[in-house]
């Protein structure tokens, strides 16, 4: 199935919420899901007989624009090898996304990474600490308008 | 007499046998450099030739190094790779736990100076001599294992000359 009948099939499963599909862009053709909905989407895509999205290949934040954030989901499926991207776009300044991690367990790990590097928060995820970063490190360092601090723990950081 | 021969600059042999003569120091720096016990951890990509240094290719035992799993029993530590600031407060801390005398190696890049990281890693430390002293660096990006041997030979040229007799380096 190609993007456009998965776009079309949402739509008719969901009321609102779903973006068109955005294919003359050079990256993978995505949608844009609304905040609220991704989760009932997402349960969707991979429950859905003639979906099946079985497998979350990858889960990333992206400083998406200057007010913006955004949380971009890469689907595959196994089962009827197609694949899809969704982009949840939520404010920097309430950066509050529902977790798919009861839908896919991969989504723990990632959702943590997305949460330490851009501070976009997972409602409803089991355990959102640092992942990499230490655990008293301030602020969330792939962010645009990050600056990187004089000092750690007393080790200067800049060259 | 291969033995006798090799440390001819350090001891002498009596005619009729038996009795060696040398100095205190010579002899406790003799045995010092010859059994430099290394700090078993790595970094990064610099790790993977460390390996290939100890595998028998380059066959770092030779020298009387080989890696040991605990701070306490070490001689040396290798610091092989990019020291993120995470690392840089654990490797504070094994150097902490090492006996004296110990001595550190830097290799390659990263931790010498932040290699590549050096302007953009907001998670990188500038260089491992901000937090523990370097006795040798060993620049590449990563060194071959003839370039880290180098670096090794250095530290026992270094150590030769030190005393621990006179508690003076």
């Amino acid at each position: 199935m190609d993007i456009k009948e998965i776009q079309e099939l949402l739509k008719s499963a969901f009321d609102e919420g779903i973006g068109e599909p955005v294919t003359d862009k050079p990256v993978d053709p995505y949608i844009t899901v609304e905040t609220g909905k991704i989760h009932a989407v997402c349960l969707f895509l991979r429950d859905e007989e003639r979906l099946q999205f079985d497998y979350l290949s990858c889960l990333s934040g992206v400083d998406y624009d200057k007010d913006n954030l955004a949380s971009v989901y890469h689907l595959y499926s196994f089962a009827l090898n197609h694949k899809i991207v969704l982009k949840v776009i939520v404010p920097k300044s309430n950066p509050i996304v529902p977790s798919v991690y009861d839908i896919w367990a991969a989504a723990e790990w990632h959702e943590r990474e997305s949460y330490d590097l851009m501070g976009i928060v997972y409602e409803n995820h089991p355990d959102l600490r640092r992942i990499l970063l230490p655990e008293d490190w301030e602020g969330h360092p792939l962010r645009k308008d990050f600056k990187v601090p004089e000092f750690y723990n007393g080790m200067k950081i800049p060259y | 007499m291969g033995i006798l021969n090799k440390l001819d600059a350090h001891i002498e042999p009596f005619e009729s046998g038996n009795i060696l003569i040398t100095s205190a120091d010579k002899l406790l720096n003799w045995s010092r450099l010859n059994s430099m016990w290394q700090m078993f951890f790595g970094l990064a990509c610099c790790a993977i030739e460390m390996m290939a240094t100890s595998a028998s290719h380059y066959d770092l035992d030779r020298f009387g190094i080989i890696p040991r799993p605990s701070p306490r029993h070490i001689d040396i530590i290798l610091i092989s790779g990019t020291v993120t600031l995470k690392m840089a407060t654990r490797i504070k801390r094994l150097w902490e736990q090492m006996p004296e005398p110990k001595y550190c190696i830097s290799m390659g890049s990263c931790a010498n100076c932040g290699g590549p990281y050096w302007e953009h890693g907001y998670h990188v430390l500038k260089g491992v001599d901000r937090i523990i002293p370097v006795d040798v660096y060993v620049p590449g990006c990563p060194p071959r294992p003839e370039a880290l041997l180098e670096g090794l030979i250095k530290l026992q040229e270094k150590i030769r000359t030190q005393s621990l007799a006179k508690k003076v380096n």
